[in-house]
């Protein structure tokens, strides 16, 4: 099977050892991964912070872009959420605004086709036990639009589960935004940090050394809060943990 | 232009954007929801009932009819009544064997007469299982809605099973909205501090419930 | 792109302090933390809760869709079972004809059941200017009118204050409102609530007029329901001979039938209860038993022109559970009054720039005021997608575009404050639709990483104010996959 993997300008700028884990991971797995160098980003953050005509672009040059794979794989809850769930809104509102089908058309058939990792992982390839290794004790953040936006339900927690030598502990409050939401992390910057603190102490009190998730925008925010209290405590994303084995350990 | 033909006006503009639905309301609305929750026989239900008003504080009490009279006579005077008011059509063998001075409902009396009595003995219209709740519709062994909200003790005798309903929709239907209705759930109570529950505020603090069956 | 955000708006100036307090966070966390577990228990009772929640969509967006239609005739159905209905189109209109109305009584005070439309349209305020009094006589309401405070919440506007708060306003202002609290007052709940029982007992009794909300107007029978707790509602409803409500004109539903969603939903979404303490419901007036004189006013007030918007209008299915407000992480921590609004929370934050209009700051500023986790939308009982809303609104803030005012069709401008953000967005926009700009831009950035400080001054503080930047990698995922699996064309 041959997939395109939609990386995200985030982590294909800031954390490229995900892009890398992803990439491992699925080769592992059997999978043919390619990665079309054009793309660049879904336009998340510009329709959530109302600029939905500026979005059309980015939306029609995903779709240019990975209109002609098989399936998309994103390692990014709220990127995945902006495809599925989003994109048919923009064409919805564009033909509201009469300029008829031709944007829901270009965009209809990236829409089905993309998958957050995890889902991938469970529902396409029908694994949840990737052959992983990762001797440490580790709580799990669903992300809002991980659980809430595309409904991944417990499919992190049954991969977690599946992995060698980890230790999965429960976090308190989890299924509660860590406050990142985009460009509310600086527009609301003091409710953004309070409710970021207030993940990391919840995440602390569960004695893990790792706090992992599937969407590195969140974990940027709350590792840099437990950066900045200095906790001890690490941000992985939880591609990174599948893809560590006992032959090539995650660092 | 008056106020009245000012909104609809604007009603109107509003919905230019949107296609009428001609169907009739009750295929327009799906109501894939249940008329009741659950399978039960009606001893059980009358037990849930009693069960759900119980914990919302409510006191439920289950009699006869040849033992009503005496157990209202005894929950009247382990209050220390000494006024209890009486709806107009209330049966006249429930409070034979009480003791208190039987206070009738009159237009003239003021609220602050009201006020002076202890406790109230009615009737109810439907009582709703699943929530605990007794709903007074204001007939004859009802009375007013004031009688019932002023004293401080509510007495009320539902009959089981005629009176008796699973479900809010199963009340509905049974109710008649032209009449006033009230619907009690337990005593008066307020979530108004910390958002925890505290009951007896304003309505009555003492809520008694007779399963009369 | 987090320096490129200027005009810091209204939300977060007012949130900072709410933020900061932390006895106000400790109540808040105390109360909607309280009050969500149980409510998640209330709803789990119910193995129908979604088709209840789709069937009050439904119930909801059709009156909507025809809401000329179900007014006229809820307007018929009240006048024919004794009552007389009224039109305000705005809060001014409102207050008029209800102060007229009190005025043709000859009384100068009222007693009032907590209702959110005339909050809304500052009634109050406007009878005190004709010289009447109105006693507001829900327990948490007559916290925040004692303590001279502003609601935060719509259930428990007083939920920003603690017990202990709560007997200190108690103590000091109740004797020049009425009966003075009692001697030794202790800050147990049932003490307080028995102080507000005898405090306002006198006022009851004596009242002749009462003026309410309604949660629920049902257009076949005429019918109006007051969901409540206290019996406060039902004395105001009760006693008085003249009752006067001021009802939302999105308040109507079509059939009797449909209040069987509604009572079901509400409680449990509200308070966490299968049901509340007391509903009253009346039709009209009835000979011999309550007010002589009933009066409904229909209120406009923004609502029309909330309708007029494809995506905004679902806000009107809202009842007024507060729901959203109990599960939002940032209401939570920013408390109520940030919000610059009767209608506090997520549900505030689309309804207050669509009545009030997005013109001033806190209007402007309210859509921002959510992560967008989704939480609201999950627990909301008419299901009313309030990220989407936000979202949309944000648009009317930043691209402008028509809308309706006052009933009129404007087309509005994007607003000032913006003007740095939107370079930016169409800086970033450049960019991702050129790649190779893209790509020497993170080149560049990998290049200087090791001059990158992890916090900065000016508008970047707004991040790293309180967290670390992540250090910039040595390359990006792109040189490294070219570098590796060979080199595909790197523009496309």
């Amino acid at each position: 099977m041959r997939v395109a993997l939609f990386l995200t300008c985030v982590n294909d700028t800031l954390y490229p050892d995900t892009g890398r884990a992803v990439v491992e991971l699925l080769t592992r797995l059997g999978v043919e991964v390619d990665f079309p160098m054009g793309q660049t980003c879904c336009g998340q953050a510009h329709y959530n912070t109302g600029y939905r005509h500026g979005t059309e672009p980015l939306a029609r040059h995903f779709s240019d872009v990975f209109g002609e794979y098989e399936a998309i794989v994103t390692p990014s809850g709220s990127c995945g959420a902006m495809v599925r769930e989003m994109y048919p809104r923009l064409g919805e509102r564009a033909r509201a605004e009469g300029r008829g089908d031709a944007l829901a058309r270009t965009l209809a058939p990236v829409v089905p086709k993309t998958y957050e990792l995890t889902e991938f992982l469970v529902d396409v390839l029908g694994v949840t036990d990737v052959g992983a290794w990762y001797p440490h004790r580790v709580t799990y953040h669903p992300t809002c639009h991980g659980l809430r936006g595309l409904g991944l339900g417990d499919r992190p927690r049954r991969l977690l589960e599946a992995v060698k030598g980890l230790e999965l502990v429960e976090l308190p409050g989890a299924e509660e935004c860590c406050g990142f939401g985009g460009t509310f992390a600086v527009k609301n910057a003091d409710v953004s940090a309070a409710m970021g603190v207030d993940k990391v102490r919840n995440a602390e009190s569960t004695g893990a050394e790792v706090l992992c998730a599937a969407d590195n925008s969140c974990l940027m925010h709350i590792g840099g809060t437990m950066s900045r209290l200095r906790t001890g405590m690490r941000p992985v994303h939880i591609a990174e943990i599948l893809a560590s084995t006992e032959e090539v350990p995650a660092v | 232009m008056s106020g009245r033909e000012r909104i609809l006006g604007r009603v109107r503009r509003a919905l230019a954007d949107v296609t009428p639905d001609e169907r009739p309301y009750e295929e327009a609305v799906a109501r894939g929801y249940l008329r009741e929750h659950g399978d039960r026989t009606t001893g059980r239900t009358v037990e849930l009932l009693a069960e759900n008003l119980a914990d919302y504080r409510a006191v439920v009490h289950r009699c006869t009819a040849r033992e009503l009279p005496d157990l209202l006579m005894r929950l009247l005077a382990g209050r220390g009544s000494r006024e209890v008011l009486v709806p107009p059509g209330l049966p006249p063998g429930w409070l034979a064997a009480a003791d208190p001075v039987q206070v009738h409902d009159r237009t003239a009396d003021t609220a602050a007469r009201l006020d002076q009595v202890d406790s109230v003995v009615t009737g109810c219209a439907v009582a709703i299982a699943e929530t605990g709740t007794i709903v007074l519709d204001g007939s004859p062994d009802q009375g007013r809605r004031r009688i019932s909200l002023v004293p401080d003790h509510h007495v009320c005798v539902v009959r089981v099973p005629d009176q008796v309903v699973s479900s809010v929709p199963q009340a509905l239907e049974r109710l008649d909205p032209t009449r006033p209705l009230t619907w009690i759930s337990g005593p008066s109570a307020t979530s108004d501090i910390e958002l925890d529950r505290v009951e007896g505020v304003h309505g009555p603090r003492t809520l008694e419930v007779v399963v009369l069956g | 792109m987090s320096g490129t955000f200027v005009g810091m708006p209204a939300f977060p100036e007012a949130a900072h302090d709410a933020v900061a307090d932390p006895t106000l966070r400790r109540n808040l966390r105390h109360a909607t933390h309280t009050i969500r577990t149980r409510r998640a228990k209330a709803v789990g009772e119910l193995a129908d809760w979604a088709e209840l929640r789709e069937a009050g969509r439904r119930i909801k967006d059709h009156t909507l869709r025809h809401l000329d239609r179900y007014l006229v005739q809820l307007e018929e159905s009240v006048t024919a079972a004794g009552g007389t209905v009224h039109w305000a189109a705005d809060a001014d209109e409102a207050n008029r004809i209800v102060a007229r109305l009190v005025a043709e009584t000859g009384e100068s005070e009222v007693v009032k059941v907590k209702s959110m439309a005339t909050q809304e349209i500052g009634l109050n305020e406007a009878l005190e200017a004709g010289g009447v009094r109105a006693y507001e006589t829900d327990l948490a309401e007559l916290i925040v009118q004692l303590g001279k405070d502003r609601p935060s919440h719509i259930l428990v506007p007083a939920i920003h204050r603690n017990r202990a708060e709560i007997r200190d306003i108690f103590r000091t202002e109740m004797g020049a409102w009425g009966r003075p609290a009692p001697e030794g007052l202790t800050d147990t709940p049932a003490e307080l609530a028995e102080a507000a029982r005898l405090h306002l007992r006198e006022k009851f009794l004596r009242a002749r007029v009462g003026i309410s909300g309604a949660n629920f107007m049902v257009a076949e029978t005429g019918t109006l329901v007051v969901v409540e707790s206290e019996g406060n509602g039902r004395m105001c409803l009760t006693l008085p001979e003249t009752l006067i409500s001021v009802v939302g004109i999105e308040k109507v539903v079509p059939t009797w039938r449909d209040l069987e969603v509604f009572l079901q939903t509400l409680p449990r979404s509200s308070t966490a209860e299968r049901m509340n303490p007391y509903t009253s419901m009346w039709t009209g007036t009835t000979d011999g038993d309550g007010p002589r004189t009933f009066h409904l006013v229909l209120l406009d007030n923004g609502r029309t022109d909330t309708l007029a918007d494809r995506v905004g209008r679902q806000a009107l299915r809202c009842i007024r559970c507060s729901a959203c407000l109990n599960v939002c992480p940032v209401y939570e921590r920013a408390g109520g009054h940030a919000y610059g609004s009767v209608y506090p929370g997520p549900i505030g934050a689309i309804l207050s720039p669509q009545l009030r209009g997005t013109g001033s700051a806190i209007d402007a500023s309210l859509p921002y005021a959510s992560s967008l986790c989704g939480a609201c939308y999950e627990v909301c009982p008419v299901a009313i997608d309030i990220p989407e809303v936000l979202v949309h609104l944000r648009e009317r803030v930043v691209q402008g575009g028509p809308a309706v005012r006052q009933g009129n069709r404007v087309v509005l401008k994007p607003a000032k404050g913006h003007a740095a953000e939107r370079a930016a967005m169409r800086a970033a926009r450049w960019a991702f639709a050129h790649p190779g700009a893209l790509r020497a831009g993170q080149r560049l950035a990998s290049r200087t990483r090791r001059l990158h400080p992890r916090t900065l001054p000016g508008p970047v503080g707004a991040w790293t104010g309180s967290r670390d930047l992540p250090a910039v990698p040595a390359e990006p995922f792109r040189d490294w996959w070219q570098r590796t699996r060979g080199g595909k064309d790197g523009t496309r």
